[in-house]
């Protein structure tokens, strides 16, 4: 076990520096890349199988005991995550190979996204407060070289921004971890799970609210999200969708890690479940106003992430496994909006509404393509969005918390309707009105054979999910268990050893 | 001794977040860099006390009242992240200078068109 839960950060970054060295052969960079992502996957399929059938591993690094070495820790929820967030890295690295600019390729585009892989993986396996930052700090490194490889006037501007925000935060999140250190004498997270009880209330709480800022800048809840919908569009296709699908996660996978891990509380948080309703609105209101397909496809992001935090908010076992239900699906989903939001844009040339029309007869594959994650992220019948959302809205009901479940009904209506606006602006209508046809008439499309694999696949992965739901929600009911019982979590890590 | 570095990283937070709410790129980026510098500083102080040097040579414990080694461990690694980060920020800043000829955080193309847009409708309003 201790070589597979160390493997999913080794090998990206083994494969990075040895891709590093060979930059100036395309071809063997992206055979490595490919290979080193999908032997990733490849491993976290068997962690997650290992995991879930002997309950949560850890390993650590160097031999090392528990709070001196390197901790490496996967509960159910760990590996769920790491498992489907490899899908995404592979499934968009395929698409990418089929529309990056040769320049963008050969600047170092290879050797930092398997940084990036290695920065995530970290961040889901690490047991350790501080190495979660560092793990955070090569994730992020890693995505701002990416946000802005290119360097056009628009990158680094919206670059500058997202920069900037991610650096207070993780400086916030090097302030935080020294306070806890001073307060409790240990950055072990299974260490401190304990040695928290023992700090003062006021103390523990000022703690918690200071972690759960650092990680709700990185996973854009309200009030903290304003950098996203401004950073996130003007990056290469694939770069947007991968930061999309699985950059926010990564923060909201912390913020639930820490909150139910070092900061449980016994009842719904009404302070979370505020965010949460206020996260959806805001967020489903800014995608209406908004013209271009990836702009409102950020801001749906944001929107999303209020669902996710409705479930941490409610801590209940029934609410925890909605909310990783409902990552599992939005992480597919999302990808594959914005995958077939760069398809429209390299098709046609533009992704604002105002300038398309008629998509769905010129490309009707393509339409195809947006409909079914564009109704599954609405929350529609019979697809992995309905089953998600309807968890939450039970969970939610059985603890009486009626007010914000019907916010997040009422936002799963708007989001219909802003993804009927995208669907109505781009796809319908007469194909001769469009103001910028790159191919002259009706005549269907040319679209890039792996661009839509990559794309069509991922769309088959979200109907698995919602046909596989039964399975998939008791894998995610298990995972909820494992947050609600710390102790599994810390007689993993300390060997069984009662603490 | 402690106070004094106490009060040092309060100081180095108050310029710091002051420089980083500026306009000017080449200030945010100090601001960032004298913030990071504060929150390093306060990673050492978590520590405790000041000590003898955390070395252990021949016998199986620490001897008594050295420094707690860790804090340092840590601080080291956040300062070579800090650095990097600077270093990369200051090249963005460069790129943004050769391109737009200004040091400033430029304005979003988009946020000004949807404000220009409620700025209009306000305006029917009020001919209305």
């Amino acid at each position: 076990m201790t070589v597979l839960l160390a493997l999913p950060v080794v090998l990206p970054l083994l494969g990075a520096a040895v891709s590093l060295t060979i930059s100036g052969h395309r071809r063997v960079q992206r055979i490595l890349g490919v290979a080193v992502c999908a032997a990733t996957l490849g491993n976290a399929g068997v962690v997650l199988q290992r995991v879930d059938a002997g309950g949560t591993q850890a390993t650590q690094l160097g031999g090392w005991p528990a709070p001196i070495g390197i901790t490496l820790v996967a509960d159910r929820f760990s590996a769920v995550m790491l498992a489907i967030s490899m899908a995404m890295v592979l499934a968009v690295l395929v698409y990418a190979l089929g529309q990056l600019d040769p320049a963008r390729e050969d600047s170092y585009f290879h050797p930092v996204y398997l940084i990036l892989t290695a920065g995530v993986a970290a961040s889901f396996l690490t047991g350790d407060l501080f190495n979660l930052f560092v793990a955070f700090e090569m994730m992020l490194t890693a995505s701002y070289v990416l946000l802005t490889l290119g360097g056009t006037g628009e990158q680094v501007r919206s670059g500058m921004t997202y920069v900037v925000i991610s650096l207070v935060a993780s400086i916030l999140l090097v302030t935080a971890v020294a306070l806890i250190y001073a307060a409790t004498g240990t950055v072990n997270m299974a260490e401190l799970a304990g040695r928290l009880d023992a700090v003062p209330d006021g103390l523990r709480t000022a703690l918690g609210l200071l972690l759960l800022c650092v990680f709700g800048v990185k996973a854009a809840i309200f009030p903290l999200f304003f950098w996203l919908p401004d950073a996130y569009p003007t990056a290469p296709t694939p770069i947007t969708a991968l930061f999309a699908g699985l950059l926010t996660k990564v923060g909201l996978y912390a913020i639930i890690r820490t909150q139910t891990l070092l900061f449980a509380s016994p009842e719904p948080s009404s302070l979370l479940l505020v965010i949460a309703g206020a996260t959806m609105v805001v967020g489903v209101l800014g995608a209406i106003s908004q013209n271009d397909v990836k702009r409102i496809l950020s801001f749906h992001i944001i929107s999303q992430i209020g669902y996710m935090v409705l479930g941490l908010g409610l801590f209940s076992l029934a609410g925890l496994a909605g909310a990783i239900l409902y990552i599992v699906h939005h992480i597919v989903v999302k990808t594959t909006l914005f995958l077939v939001g760069g398809l429209v844009e390299t098709a046609t040339g533009t992704g604002a509404l105002s300038e398309l029309h008629g998509l769905a007869r010129r490309a009707p594959v393509l339409a195809w393509l947006f409909l079914l994650p564009a109704l599954s992220l609405a929350g529609l019948p019979p697809f992995s969005g309905f089953v998600a959302k309807l968890t939450l809205v039970q969970a939610g009901l059985a603890l009486d918390r009626e007010l914000v479940v019907a916010v997040s009904l009422l936002v799963s209506l708007l989001t219909l309707f802003s993804m009927t606006k995208i669907w109505a602006g781009a796809f319908w209508g007469d194909p001769a009105e469009a103001a910028a046809p790159p191919i002259v008439g009706g005549q269907p499309l040319r679209l890039p054979a792996p661009m839509v694999g990559a794309t069509a696949s991922l769309v088959a992965l979200s109907l698995v999910i919602a046909v596989g739901s039964g399975p998939l929600y008791a894998l995610s009911e298990r995972a909820a268990a494992d947050l609600l019982d710390s102790g599994s979590y810390t007689s993993a890590v300390f060997g069984g050893a009662a603490r | 001794m402690t106070l004094a570095l106490a009060v040092t990283v309060a100081a180095l937070y108050t310029v710091g977040t002051y420089l980083v709410l500026q306009r000017t790129l080449t200030r945010i980026i100090l601001g960032v860099a004298v913030l990071g510098h504060g929150a390093n500083l306060l990673l050492l102080l978590s520590g405790g006390r000041a000590g003898a040097p955390p070395l252990v040579t021949g016998q199986s414990a620490a001897p008594p009242g050295v420094a707690d080694p860790l804090p340092q461990a840590l601080a080291l690694t956040a300062i070579v992240i800090s650095f990097g980060v600077v270093a990369f920020l200051l090249a963005l800043a460069y790129r943004s200078w050769t391109l737009s000829r200004a040091d400033l955080v430029e304005n979003d193309v988009e946020d000004r068109r949807i404000a220009g847009l409620a700025g209009a409708g306000s305006e029917e309003g009020e001919a209305a």
